[in-house]
């Protein structure tokens, strides 16, 4: 019966990394860049959700309202004031500019809120379900945020599929210049999906940090890369790889911590991933990308 | 689109050209260590500032090793850390136990430098092997994956030595069953090495980074060196002329750990206790070496050198500011990057560059 336990908590944990990663992956495909402030961007949405709840006292549900809206906003600036210049650069000079952004959220984030730990209280009330005469209980987080990832999921698909803004998106990661002279607002869309992105960081913030309780200005920083990991490992760029990466990352470092080593859980989340790179260099739903001579 | 940041790319990674040009490099750090060497006598240099003088030579051997992995083969490692982890704790390890058998510091340095070195080397071998078959980002995310692991299994490696010998074990110390009174830790899991003999000092750093400038010179100026350059510029096109990529490749990421690794070694001698921390050993410590190497400008080892010493010494110029120092750092990292790579601060530097060539040209007339 254990072994549910761990694969519940497993996928749990796993959704919080798909959420994550749907940002990464989204922003990926359109910018080919790796967007390592992310992570912090997480951070921020945490610190929003804590410190309305217990110093202003909001309801929970406008706490994390106001919290998506400004990561939505603090997306948007980062993306005009750091990335947007380097638009034609080397994307290695992309990159370092990202971790240039990382720090300095970080650390603008320790001046502001202090390097203090806050325990975080969980913002969900949803009450929990006992299965099979009690021995397995499920938590109202878990279900939440399952449920939360699923639907995000499939609104995303959604929006990618049916709408015109998600379209220009498709083609604004496909081909920027070919997409530019079908009229395609590529500026615009491109700041959408920095938007989109840093939402639902802010979502996956809330949701981790229920489940986590701690804060400090460098908790975003390790689910980040583990969300990228799981980005890659399902294919970046695909909005269903991000998914299943993810849940599959979080099973793998649940179970792995369970039956093999604490100590070595991260260890082992990466082993698997390098495995199955070698396997796949592209990750399980990767696409395979055709060289040109 | 492709045919400018292909150029913009190899204007980059040309860096030092001719071989004047990399005389001058070596000369420059020469006449650097002279220079500090005469403030240091003569009290100019602050304890703190030479503090930092054998860490400066460590990130500065680490990026220049990591410019050969991304400048001249063309392969963004986000892993140089764990081959920095791996030369520390090997160093480390070799010097604690042959202390008592070797009574000259040199010659002990030198046997943990060669035996920290060795298995970098060998680890990145080892590594380059799966992981080059793999691209860009990809390539980078798995080599960031494999210095998360090494860091990891450090942690919980246990080497201890008693009377009846010596013990390892693998994260469960108590399975060596040690004899308490006698034990001696050589390795104590995430506790690291403790008592590490102070054998580096910043001459060693110099002759080392000397040594690594001339290596990679040498080997950029050779003909596998322009086979490199030939793979990193059109892979498909060395190819076809009948090189051998894999083989190629592999030396030169061995090469760059092995640089790592001496770094590493470097790194522990300094200190007195070495742990696999994230950040002494994580992925945050090969990102703070990316960046010295993208902000000096890739492929320039002169250019990856100077990087590394002045973001090393800017935090500690800083230190007035107490708890802004960090957030200055981080802006002007951001700022030089803008300035640096943004296309259009590009074009606005080359205007301001002919106007002022044309008002010389002018004055002359």
């Amino acid at each position: 019966m254990n072994f549910w336990v761990y694969l519940i908590n497993g996928i749990s944990l796993g959704s919080v990394y798909a959420i994550i990663a749907l940002g990464y992956t989204m922003v990926y495909g359109i910018a080919k860049m790796l967007n390592f402030a992310h992570g912090d961007v997480i951070m921020i949405g945490c610190y929003i959700v804590f410190l309305t709840m217990t110093r202003y006292g909001l309801h929970p549900v406008l706490s994390v309202l106001l919290s998506i809206l400004f990561c939505t906003l603090l997306g948007i600036t980062i993306e005009k004031i750091a990335y947007k210049p380097l638009r034609r650069a080397l994307p290695l000079a992309v990159l370092i500019t990202a971790i240039g952004v990382s720090y300095f959220l970080q650390n603008m984030a320790l001046l502001v809120f202090g390097a203090d730990t806050k325990s975080f209280s969980n913002v969900i009330t949803v009450p929990g379900i006992t299965l099979a005469d009690g021995a397995l209980k499920i938590s109202g987080t878990t279900i939440v945020t399952v449920v939360a990832c699923i639907i995000i999921m499939a609104l995303l698909l959604l929006f990618i599929n049916k709408t015109k803004a998600g379209q220009a998106m498709l083609a604004v990661s496909e081909d920027k210049d070919a997409a530019q002279l079908m009229g395609v607002n590529v500026n615009a869309t491109i700041s959408l999906t920095f938007a989109i992105g840093s939402g639902l960081a802010a979502i996956a913030g809330v949701l981790f940090c229920s489940a986590y309780p701690t804060l400090t200005p460098y908790t975003g920083s390790m689910p980040g890369i583990k969300a990228f990991t799981a980005a890659v490992f399902g294919g970046i760029g695909s909005i269903p790889g991000a998914f299943i990466g993810g849940i599959l990352l979080g099973i793998i470092e649940i179970l792995g911590r369970a039956y093999i080593s604490s100590q070595l859980s991260d260890a082992i989340v990466f082993a698997v991933l390098i495995v199955v790179l070698l396997v796949k260099p592209t990750g399980i739903l990767g696409k395979k990308m055709h060289e040109k001579v | 689109m492709a045919k400018v940041s292909l150029k913009r790319l190899q204007k980059g990674k040309t860096g030092e050209k001719g071989s004047r040009d990399k005389f001058i490099t070596l000369l420059l750090v020469v006449a650097v260590y002279g220079i500090v060497q005469l403030l240091v006598k003569t009290g100019h240099v602050s304890s703190l500032i030479q503090g930092l003088l054998v860490p400066m030579c460590v990130y500065s051997l680490v990026a220049i090793g990591l410019n050969l992995c991304v400048g001249f083969l063309g392969e963004l490692s986000l892993g140089h850390a764990g081959f920095m982890c791996v030369g520390a704790f090997t160093g480390a390890f070799v010097s604690k136990v042959l202390r008592d058998s070797i009574g000259n510091d040199l010659v002990l340095f030198l046997v943990a430098l060669l035996a920290g070195v060795a298995m970098a080397a060998l680890f990145g071998f080892l590594i380059a092997i799966p992981v080059l078959r793999l691209k860009g980002d990809y390539l980078a995310i798995v080599t960031l994956a494999f210095g998360e692991i090494i860091k990891n299994i450090i942690n919980v490696l246990y080497i201890a030595k008693d009377s009846n010998g010596y013990h390892a074990a693998f994260s469960d110390a108590k399975s060596m069953q040690l004899d308490e009174e006698s034990t001696v830790w050589l390795i104590n899991g995430a506790k690291g090495i403790n008592r590490i003999a102070n054998l580096s000092n910043f001459t060693i750093g110099i002759v080392l980074i000397l040594l690594a400038l001339i290596i990679v010179y040498n080997l950029v100026d050779s003909r596998s060196g322009r086979a490199i350059m030939a793979i990193r510029d059109n892979r498909i096109a060395a190819e076809s002329v009948g090189l051998p990529i894999t083989q190629y490749k592999l030396m030169t990421f061995t090469l760059s750990a092995a640089i790592a690794g001496a770094g590493g070694v470097l790194y522990a001698h300094n200190l007195s206790t070495v742990t696999a921390t994230p950040t002494n050993f994580g992925y945050n410590m090969s990102i703070l070496i990316l960046v010295f190497v993208v902000l000096g400008g890739i492929g320039s080892l002169r250019g990856s050198m100077i990087a590394a010493v002045l973001l090393t010494l800017l935090p500690e110029v800083l230190r007035g500011m107490k708890d802004y120092r960090m957030l200055i750092y981080s802006i002007v990292l951001i700022a030089m990057m803008l300035f640096n790579w943004a296309p259009k601060s590009i074009a606005f530097r080359k205007q301001l560059a002919a106007k002022w060539k044309k008002q010389k040209t002018q004055e002359e007339a």
